[in-house]
């Protein structure tokens, strides 16, 4: 399997780790944390997954390349590689 | 019709023309007291017991495919108890036990084999880890033995023991592991479940859940609306599609995890062996054929396929741990989609939803645990209430912080 960096270019899927869905952190204020939204949310965030069947937006870490982290999207139905980008042009 | 020297012997002599099929093809009726959605392993056990130790058998067991399509006949069939931490051992213990007396119990060859489990260490720190986990089994009433080099060489003097990078001390050995037979398992339990009332209908998919003022009320599949006012999901890999369709969003991901099978041999590997220096597992079938896997592909997948990265890393470790079988020529590769939960521990509880119940986060083990879990899902779906033996396995684990993490790799599926 290949993934085209934006950096490296194409390169094998054994440069690569792959932490799973890409998740947003809960936008919680400092003073908020501990209130059973923020806690909700949060659990939330760590353990839950939408896994589906089909289009996924993952997190991949380029370890033996730039070391970047990545945005990659991808079909889970036919591991097809849709979209590979770095983490900083998704969320500036 | 059961199975008897009897009446072996006599289909022997009328040209094996007295069988017949073990269980019924099923329509759908309109309304079941309980409905099973995937007839694998855990689906059907689930039926059978319900039937058998609860008496609910007007129930159907929902199959998208045929039965045994899924993970129950793809798996490399271990079964072991040789657990860690203290919300799985009781779990799995049971499995073992009812592993023991299955083949009595459904009157079916599920061919249970307790040749031994032997997971190898290569290192100080990791022996010290299998004292910890042995002791934690003995103190369980499991059987677990550390074995020296010597006797892990006499057990198996093919292994590399002087690798340079990963020589071998010695293993962890559970006598009482070994195989079963993946397919004659779903076929036992499908065969009883049937004798008992229950009706397995193949071909029918789950497509939307009926669910009315926060009670479920039946399924909407591709044979038509079925009713019940009890729904047990056990559909491994696809958990989270199916709890998707009642608006649940489960701690799970899946992934693909492969199998390899060499051509058949002389017998040679008599028990399980793991590697410790790396992810490789390996057996014997009865046809003499090695069967071996290793790491999940690392990404989330519903291919049922995996990647050659990931079979060039298992015969890395395979090679180191047994160089021999390097000379052997694979026949055939397969993979299944595992319902990897965040913790690596089940779930077997009830949902948000009344009425429906979770069976599902088994990981790359739910095999072994096919009977426990068959058993306590029944108990659960016919009284409520969670089973002793089972109570670990809650689906607020996760947000409460009681999560059972063998492995201590955290809220990271594909590691688990
Ligand atoms: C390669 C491999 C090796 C493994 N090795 C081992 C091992 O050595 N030891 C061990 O303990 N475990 C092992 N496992 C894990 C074990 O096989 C699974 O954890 C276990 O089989 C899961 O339970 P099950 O049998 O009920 O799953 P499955 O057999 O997958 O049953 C789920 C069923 O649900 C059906 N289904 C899905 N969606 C729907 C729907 N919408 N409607 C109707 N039906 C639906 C599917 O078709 C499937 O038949 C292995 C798995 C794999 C893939
Ligand atoms: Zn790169």
């Amino acid at each position: 399997m290949r993934i085209t960096c934006p950096h490296c270019g194409p390169r094998d899927l054994i440069e690569f780790t792959v932490l799973g869905e890409a998740r947003t952190r809960p936008a919680v204020a400092v003073e908020d944390l501990d209130s059973p939204a923020a806690v909700d949310a949060f659990a939330a965030y760590v353990y839950d997954r939408a896994n589906p069947a089909g289009i996924h937006r993952e997190h991949w870490f380029h370890g033996f390349g730039c070391q970047t982290w990545l945005v990659v999207t991808r079909d889970t139905l036919n591991h097809a590689v849709l979209a590979v980008a770095d983490v900083r042009e998704e969320r500036p | 019709m059961t199975f008897s020297a009897f009446a072996l012997l006599k289909n022997a002599i009328s040209g094996q023309t007295g069988w017949r099929p073990h269980w019924r093809k099923a329509e759908p009726k309109p309304h079941y007291d309980v409905i099973v959605i995937g007839g694998g392993g855990h689906g059907l056990a689930t039926a059978y017991y319900l039937a058998k130790h609860y008496g609910v058998s007007n129930v159907a067991v929902l199959e998208k495919g045929w039965i045994g399509s899924g993970n129950a006949g793809r798996n490399t069939t271990i079964i072991r108890s040789n657990y860690l931490l203290s919300g799985n051992i009781p779990f799995y213990e049971l499995s073992m036990k009812l592993w023991e007396g299955l083949e009595q119990d459904f009157n079916f060859n599920a061919m249970v084999s307790q040749r031994g489990v032997l997971n190898l260490y290569h290192s100080d720190a990791q022996r010290d880890a299998y004292v910890r986990r042995g002791n934690a089994m003995r103190l369980h009433g499991v059987d677990a033995e550390l074995l020296s080099r010597d006797e892990v060489r006499r057990m198996a003097p093919y292994l590399d023991f002087d690798n340079a990078r990963f020589p071998i001390q010695g293993g962890l050995l559970q006598r009482r592991g070994g195989t079963a037979r993946h397919d004659a398992v779903v076929w036992g339990y499908a065969r009883g479940a049937d004798a008992r009332g229950v009706d397995i209908i193949e071909n029918c998919e789950v497509l939307g859940l009926r669910i009315e003022g926060g009670q479920v009320a039946g399924v909407e599949t591709t044979r038509g609306v079925i009713g019940a006012k009890k729904v047990g999901m056990a559909v491994a890999g696809n958990a989270s599609r199916v709890a998707a369709m009642a608006g649940l969003t489960l701690p799970i991901e899946s992934y693909v995890l492969q199998a390899f099978v060499t051509e058949g041999i002389k017998p040679l590997v008599d028990g399980v062996i793991t590697f410790g220096a790396g992810h490789f597992y390996i057996s014997q079938s009865d046809k003499g054929g090695l069967v071996f896997g290793g790491d999940l592909d690392p990404f989330p997948s519903y291919a049922q396929r995996g990647s050659l990265a990931t079979f060039t890393d298992v015969a890395e470790c395979g090679m180191a741990m047994m160089p021999m079988l390097g000379r052997l020529k694979i026949l055939r590769s397969w993979g299944g989609i595992m319902d990897m939960s965040m913790d690596g521990s089940p779930i077997i509880d009830r949902t948000p939803v009344d009425g429906l119940f979770l069976n599902a986060g088994w990981c790359y083990g739910g095999f072994k645990a096919t009977p426990a879990s068959g058993l306590t899902f029944a108990h659960l779906l016919a009284t409520g209430d969670l089973h002793p033996a089972a109570m670990a396995y809650r689906l607020d684990r996760f947000a409460s912080g009681t999560v059972i993490d063998e492995k201590g790799v955290g809220a990271t599926p594909n590691l688990h």
